[in-house]
C-alpha cells in the first residue's frame, strides 16, 4: 500500500505544549497555572440566552457567513469600542473560534512560496497553519527589552521580496504585551511601503489592564484595507466551548474566505450564534467584571514574583505572565520539568511559544487568587532550592 | 480606592491587608488607614460570615415577616421601626415600597419560637396593623454565594 498521509502534516512537529501536557497529565494532585482559557463561566444571561434558542427550535444551519443579526451586532461592537467601521453584509465572517479565521484567512491568502512574518513567542498555530497553506513561516523573535513589542527594525529585519503576510498577535499570548497606539504608529508607515498585510489575532481585545484600552492596527489610517482583523467570543466573554470567532477585513477577501468556509464548515454553530447576539448586547458589565478580577490577579503575581527575585516585565494584556527564568541556569523546558517533578506546579515552557521564548515560562492567571498563592508559594520555595544548587 | 477596597472586601472580608495591596497596586499602610477611616465613617459597619447553618448541628429558622404599620406624625416610620429593631431576635429591618411597610428578618431556633415572637411581641405593637410571616424553607443563594454548589475544574490541565 502507498503511503497515504500527507507528508507536509507530518513533518509538523507536535507542539511543545503538547509534549509537556503528556507529562503533566500523569502526575496527579498538579496544580496547574497552565491553561489558556478562562477560569470564568460564560455568564448565566449569555448561557441562558443558548438555552432559549435551542427551546426555540433553532436547530438549523445559518447563512453560511453567519446569522446576519449577529453580523449586525459584531458591526455595531467593534464600532463603539474600537472605531472600526465594517459592513456585515460583506465584510465580516462568522467563523469557528478565532481559530478558524486565522487557518481560513491564511489560506485564502497565500500562495505557494509566500512568506509570513510571525512574531514570537506567540500562540502556537500560526505557523503549522501557514505551512499547510502552502506558505513559508518566518519567526520574528521579539525581545523582553522592548517588552516584546513588534519593532520597525524586527520587521525590516526579516522580510524579503516574498514576504506577504504579517501576523500581528497582540495583545499577545503568551507574554501579556500590548501595542499601544504610538507603537502602531511606529510600525504602520513601514507595513504600507513593504506593501504587507497584516493578520491581527486580536482575540483578547477586550482583556487589556492600565489606563489605555486596546487600539486595533485597522483602525489606523490606511490599514483597514491591508488588514484581516480576527476576534472571538472566547476570551472576551469566557467563551471557549461555544467555539465561536469572527474575521473582519476587505470584501474581497471576505467573500473568498466564506466560500471556503461553507465548503469546509457550512456555519458555526447556530446555538452559539445566538448567544452570542446576547453577549455583544448586553454582558458589557460582566465582562469589567472579570478584567477587574483578572487584572487583581495580575497585579498579585507580579508582586509574588518580584518578592522571589523572578523579573518579569509588566503584562499589559491577556491573563499571561512571561517572566524570565534565566539565572537559574536551566533551559525554559528543565527549569518546569524540575518544578513541576519536585513541586507539582505545572507552568508553560517559554520554547512551547517559539524559540525566542528560551529563558521564560508563562503563567497564567486564569485561576483563583487562593490557586495562585499555593502555586507560587510553591514555585518560590523551588526556586530558593535552585539557587542553593538543588536539582541541579 | 475606597470603593475599590469595598468591592474586594464585599466579596471576602477575611482577604489580608497585604493581598489587598497587591491586587489593588497600592502600599499597606495606605490600605489599613483606608479601611481604619471607613470603619470610623461606619462605611464599613462590621464584618459578617456567611454561615449555612443547614450543615451544622444547630436549628436555625429563618423568617421573613411583612409588617403595615401606620406612620406617626412627625416621626414617619422610624419610631415604630426602632421599637421593633431593638429586639434581639430581629436581624434586619428595612423599610420597604410596596404593598406593605417593613420587611423585619428574624431569626431563631423554631419555626413556633419564631412565630410566636411575631404573635406576642410584634403584632400587638402599637401602629402595627397587620403581620404576615414568612418562613424561609431552602437558602439557594445569599449574598452573591451559590450555596451547595462545589465546582470542579474541568479544563485541561495545560493548553496553549
Amino acid at each position: 500500500m502507498r503511503k497515504y498521509i500527507n507528508s507536509k502534516l507530518e513533518g509538523l512537529a507536535p507542539s511543545g505544549i503538547r509534549r509537556f501536557f503528556d507529562i503533566a497529565s500523569e502526575m496527579e494532585h498538579v496544580i496547574s497555572l497552565g491553561v489558556g482559557e478562562p477560569d470564568f463561566d460564560t455568564p448565566w444571561k449569555i448561557r441562558e440566552a443558548g438555552i432559549y434558542s435551542i427551546e426555540q427550535g433553532r436547530t438549523i444551519y445559518t447563512a453560511n457567513a453567519g446569522l446576519k443579526s449577529l453580523r449586525e451586532e459584531i458591526s455595531r461592537y467593534v464600532r463603539r469600542k474600537y472605531d472600526l467601521t465594517y459592513d456585515p453584509q460583506k465584510e465580516i465572517l462568522v467563523t469557528v473560534g478565532g481559530s478558524e479565521a486565522i487557518d481560513v484567512g491564511l489560506r485564502s491568502i497565500l500562495e505557494p512560496g509566500d512568506e509570513v512574518l510571525i512574531p514570537e513567542p506567540c500562540f502556537v498555530c500560526y505557523a503549522p497553519c501557514t505551512v499547510l497553506a502552502g506558505g513559508v513561516p518566518v519567526p520574528v523573535p521579539l525581545s523582553e527589552k522592548n517588552e516584546f513589542k513588534l519593532t520597525a527594525e524586527d520587521i525590516q529585519a526579516h522580510v524579503t521580496d516574498k514576504t506577504k503576510v504579517l501576523i500581528f498577535p497582540f495583545p499577545n499570548n503568551p507574554t501579556g504585551a500590548v501595542m499601544d497606539r504610538q507603537d502602531l504608529e511606529k510600525v504602520r508607515q513601514l507595513i504600507i511601503d513593504l506593501d504587507l498585510f497584516v493578520i491581527s489575532d486580536e482575540i483578547y481585545s477586550e482583556l487589556t489592564y492600565g489606563t489605555e484600552r486596546h487600539v486595533s492596527i485597522a483602525s489606523l489610517p490606511g490599514m483597514q484595507e491591508r488588514t484581516l482583523v480576527i476576534n472571538g467570543f472566547s476570551k472576551t466573554f469566557s467563551m471557549t466551548g461555544w467555539r465561536l470567532g469572527y474575521a473582519m477585513g476587505p470584501a474581497d477577501l471576505i467573500k473568498q474566505m466564506t466560500k471556503m468556509h461553507q465548503y469546509a464548515i457550512m456555519c458555526a454553530p447556530t446555538l452559539s450564534q445566538y448567544a452570542a447576539i446576547e453577549a455583544l448586547r448586553n454582558a458589557d458589565q460582566e465582562v469589567e467584571d472579570m478584567r477587574t478580577e483578572y487584572d487583581h490577579r495580575r497585579r498579585l503575581v507580579l508582586k509574588l514574583l518580584k518578592e522571589m527575585d523572578v523579573p518579569c516585565f509588566e503584562p499589559k494584556g491577556a491573563f499571561y505572565v512571561f517572566p524570565n527564568i534565566s539565572r537559574f541556569g536551566l533551559t525554559s523546558e528543565e527549569f518546569c520539568q524540575k518544578l513541576l517533578y519536585s513541586k507539582h506546579v505545572a507552568v508553560v515552557p517559554g520554547t512551547a511559544f517559539g524559540d525566542s521564548g528560551e529563558g521564560f515560562v508563562r503563567i497564567s492567571y486564569a485561576y483563583s487568587m487562593q490557586q495562585l498563592k499555593e502555586a507560587l508559594s510553591l514555585m518560590r520555595a523551588f526556586t530558593e532550592e535552585l539557587a542553593r544548587g538543588q536539582h541541579v | 480606592m475606597r470603593e475599590e477596597i469595598l468591592r474586594v472586601m464585599d466579596r471576602n472580608a477575611r482577604i489580608s491587608v497585604t493581598d489587598l495591596a497587591a491586587i489593588l497596586d497600592a502600599s499597606e499602610d495606605e490600605i489599613s488607614s483606608e479601611i481604619t477611616k471607613m470603619e470610623r465613617e461606619k462605611i464599613i459597619y462590621g464584618y459578617h460570615t456567611m454561615i449555612d447553618w443547614d450543615r451544622t448541628n444547630d436549628d436555625h429558622v429563618l423568617a421573613l415577616i411583612e409588617v403595615r404599620v401606620t406612620p406617626q406624625r412627625d416621626q414617619g416610620f422610624d419610631a415604630v421601626a426602632e421599637r421593633i429593631y431593638r429586639f434581639e431576635e430581629v436581624s434586619s429591618v428595612y423599610l420597604m415600597s410596596g404593598a406593605f411597610d417593613l420587611m423585619v428578618v428574624v431569626e431563631g431556633k423554631t419555626m413556633k419560637e419564631v412565630a410566636l415572637f411575631v404573635a406576642r411581641r410584634l403584632a400587638v405593637l402599637d401602629y402595627v396593623l397587620s403581620t404576615s410571616t414568612n418562613f424561609v424553607l431552602k437558602k439557594y443563594k445569599e449574598n452573591g454565594m451559590v450555596l451547595a454548589e462545589e465546582k470542579k475544574d474541568e479544563r485541561i490541565i495545560v493548553s496553549a
